[in-house]
């Protein structure tokens, strides 16, 4: 029988079954950081445990760094308190930290794929819902809670049911001025925030084909949005062209070999999946978010929609969502005045999104009153922008150029927005709060139309900026 | 030897009622309330926006001051994988999560059931977490480490840890 990725992968990394009829999953990769770690730790000093397999566990700094002035101690006292326990945990441990001074520090999720740890047929996990992202080369990834980063230091292993599988085909071509995050968002707006919840996604169809290994990380990373705490992309030459060079990737004759193995455990054709879900990639318009889930979109040109128009469950939230926002049902989405610029993110913080972003930039200057942040998602993206003069372009245009880490996408640093500012963010994520004003409100999109957005002062339709 | 029962069979306590679907773990507790390195005082913040912005939320009411079983819509605690989350609702008093119409006084979590009053109705409890509370192995570090050399078997069989 035809068997899938994560059938493959998931029977690889099974230890034995549990008495409590869950599965005990090896996990070959663990990348912490700073946020989910520090009372996972302790919990393994009090039981005085080792981690299990310190050459499969990796960490960076991202969510509390501040982005401007890096000099330690931080200017917040929690948070320097959090980079003094994320420093000693990795010293005591005898762990690898990719801080500062390596050149390698950024996002989590940004440099595993970056420095060729994230690998085809791997299990990755993290303290952190966007792991997801990490399916992207073909890894089963997924975020956990920090009793689970405990399991997983003391034993390298998970207790997991196995999810069901959706297959997400994204068919025909998009069209220009369309990008994976109008893909995903997309997605999420057909399938639902709950939709996923279960499942595993496998992103496929000619549109995932054709993406590069860094679009088809912007769309793996928003599956926990769709309530899918699973989504991958088989790997195929895409794949293993990315991987090729990569610090952490194997080299010389492995890699020959190496690739051979990832391309062996891409679903077969003829497997069946739990569930299939299809989308007319060229029906897909640049995608906003207009509401306080990602689930709540438009297309660009379209007008936000009536609350009668959801389920009578969904109803309520609705209402909450246009009250909170201060729109009415009806309204364009288009025109809707901004405050805050941000791109950014494990969502869209690599130096495709910078260059994109850049592209719009060259065509104006941010509106008066709009304070726009370019953020790139690690070190190594920063310096990659440095060397094709990105920051002098968006500097030109009056946007700010910052170093790397999690930023404005959650209110854990000095990137936040201040009482009921708008803000236009490539994140993934507009709940109530989420960029650090319990008021403040947020509005997602792609990088190109962050950047569109910048310039004009309000939502704009990327498509016209770029003709 | 242990006398301490793990078990966990049966849950009883009074409902608390928080209406609306797609309460998301920012709601629960917001981001900036997690730079602790220990999670003992996110009771505190459980809720700490959604209670300031409205008076009428049920964390603010004297009425459900000791409850500890939380009645919730769809999809609650969707977004974030931030333990932080649970911890806060714990520490506030929250025993137990439950998705029934009312607000029940107990859950039987081996039979399945949840019993308002004199009333009882089925309910589900995913297999996994529902063994391993009826069975007390939910401490699950213990039951992992039990698999011993396995781990380490079943990780030399992997082309990426054995070398390509």
């Amino acid at each position: 029988m035809a068997r899938t990725l994560l059938d493959k992968v998931w029977d690889a990394h099974t230890v034995r079954t549990l008495p409590s009829g869950q599965t005990q999953l090896l996990i070959g990769l663990h990348l912490i950081h700073e946020v989910t770690t520090p009372q996972a730790f302790q919990m393994l000093r009090d039981s005085k445990l080792k981690v299990r397999m310190p050459e499969r566990t990796f960490g960076t700094l991202d969510h509390i760094i501040p982005t401007t002035d890096q000099a330690r101690p931080y200017a917040d006292p929690l948070a320097e308190e959090m980079a003094v326990h994320m420093i000693r945990n990795m010293k005591d441990f005898s762990l690898p930290l990719f801080d500062m001074a390596t050149g390698k520090q950024g996002i989590v999720h940004v440099i595993g794929p970056e420095l060729g740890l994230s690998q085809p047929g791997m299990t990755i996990a993290c303290g952190d819902s966007h792991t997801s992202t990490h399916g992207a080369v073909g890894a089963i990834a997924f975020g956990i809670g920090t009793t689970q980063v405990r399991d997983v230091l003391a034993t390298q292993c998970l207790a997991m049911a196995k999810p069901k599988l959706r297959q997400v085909r994204v068919e025909g071509a998009l069209a220009k001025g369309v990008y994976a995050k109008d893909v995903i968002l997309a997605i999420i707006n057909q399938l639902g925030v709950k939709g996923g919840v279960g499942y595993a996604y496998e992103y496929a169809g000619p549109v995932i084909d054709r993406m590069t290994m860094e679009e088809r990380l912007t769309v793996c990373n928003m599956s926990i949005e769709g309530g899918a705490r699973f989504g991958y992309v088989n790997p195929d030459a895409t794949t293993i062209d990315y991987l090729r060079g990569r610090q952490y990737a194997p080299a010389g004759a492995a890699f020959d070999k190496a690739a051979a193995w990832w391309k062996s455990i891409a679903t077969e054709s003829g497997a069946s999946f739990d569930d299939v879900a299809r989308l007319d990639g060229a029906a897909i318009e640049p995608m906003v978010t207009w509401g306080i889930n990602p689930g709540m979109s438009v297309g660009v040109s379209q007008r936000i929609p009536a609350p009668e128009s959801a389920s009578e469950a969904d109803r309520s939230t609705f209402r909450e969502a246009l009250a909170h926002m201060s729109f009415q049902a009806g309204q364009p989405i288009k025109g809707a005045k901004i405050d805050v610029a941000f791109v950014g993110s494990c969502t869209n913080g690599r130096l495709s999104d910078l260059r994109i972003a850049a592209e719009v930039a060259k065509k104006g200057k941010v509106a008066k009153g709009v304070r726009a942040l370019i953020v790139p998602g690690s070190q190594q993206v920063a310096k990659a922008a440095e060397a094709e003069g990105l920051p002098e372009i968006f500097q030109a245009a009056g946007f700010e150029w910052r170093k790397a880490g999690c930023s404005m996408c959650l209110g854990m640093n000095p990137d936040q927005l201040v009482g009921r500012e708008m803000s236009a963010s490539s994140s993934n994520r507009n709940f109530i709060g989420r960029q650090g004003s319990p008021t403040g409100r947020t509005l997602l999109m792609s990088p190109a139309m962050v950047a569109a957005a910048a310039i004009t002062g309000a939502v704009a339709d990327v498509r016209e900026i770029l003709k | 030897m242990s006398t301490v029962d793990f078990k966990r069979r049966q849950i009883v306590g009074r409902g608390i009622p928080l209406p609306g679907n797609d309460i998301d773990t920012d709601r629960i507790i917001p981001a900036r309330f997690l730079k602790e390195v220990t999670f003992t005082t996110m009771g505190e913040h459980a809720f700490e926006d959604a209670k300031k912005q409205n008076p009428e939320h049920p964390f603010n009411s004297p009425a459900y001051k000791g409850a500890s079983v939380l009645v919730v819509g769809q999809n609650f605690g969707c977004g974030s994988s931030r333990e932080h989350a649970p911890q806060a609702l714990m520490r506030w008093g929250i025993a137990v999560i439950s998705r029934s119409p009312q607000s029940p006084v107990a859950v039987d979590v081996e039979k399945q059931e949840v019993k308002f009053g004199s009333r009882t109705i089925k309910a589900t409890i995913p297999d996994g977490p529902r063994n391993q509370l009826v069975g007390g192995t939910w401490d699950s570090t213990a039951v992992l480490l039990e698999a011993g050399a396995a781990i380490e078997t079943t990780a030399r069989m992997l082309p990426y840890v054995a070398g390509f």
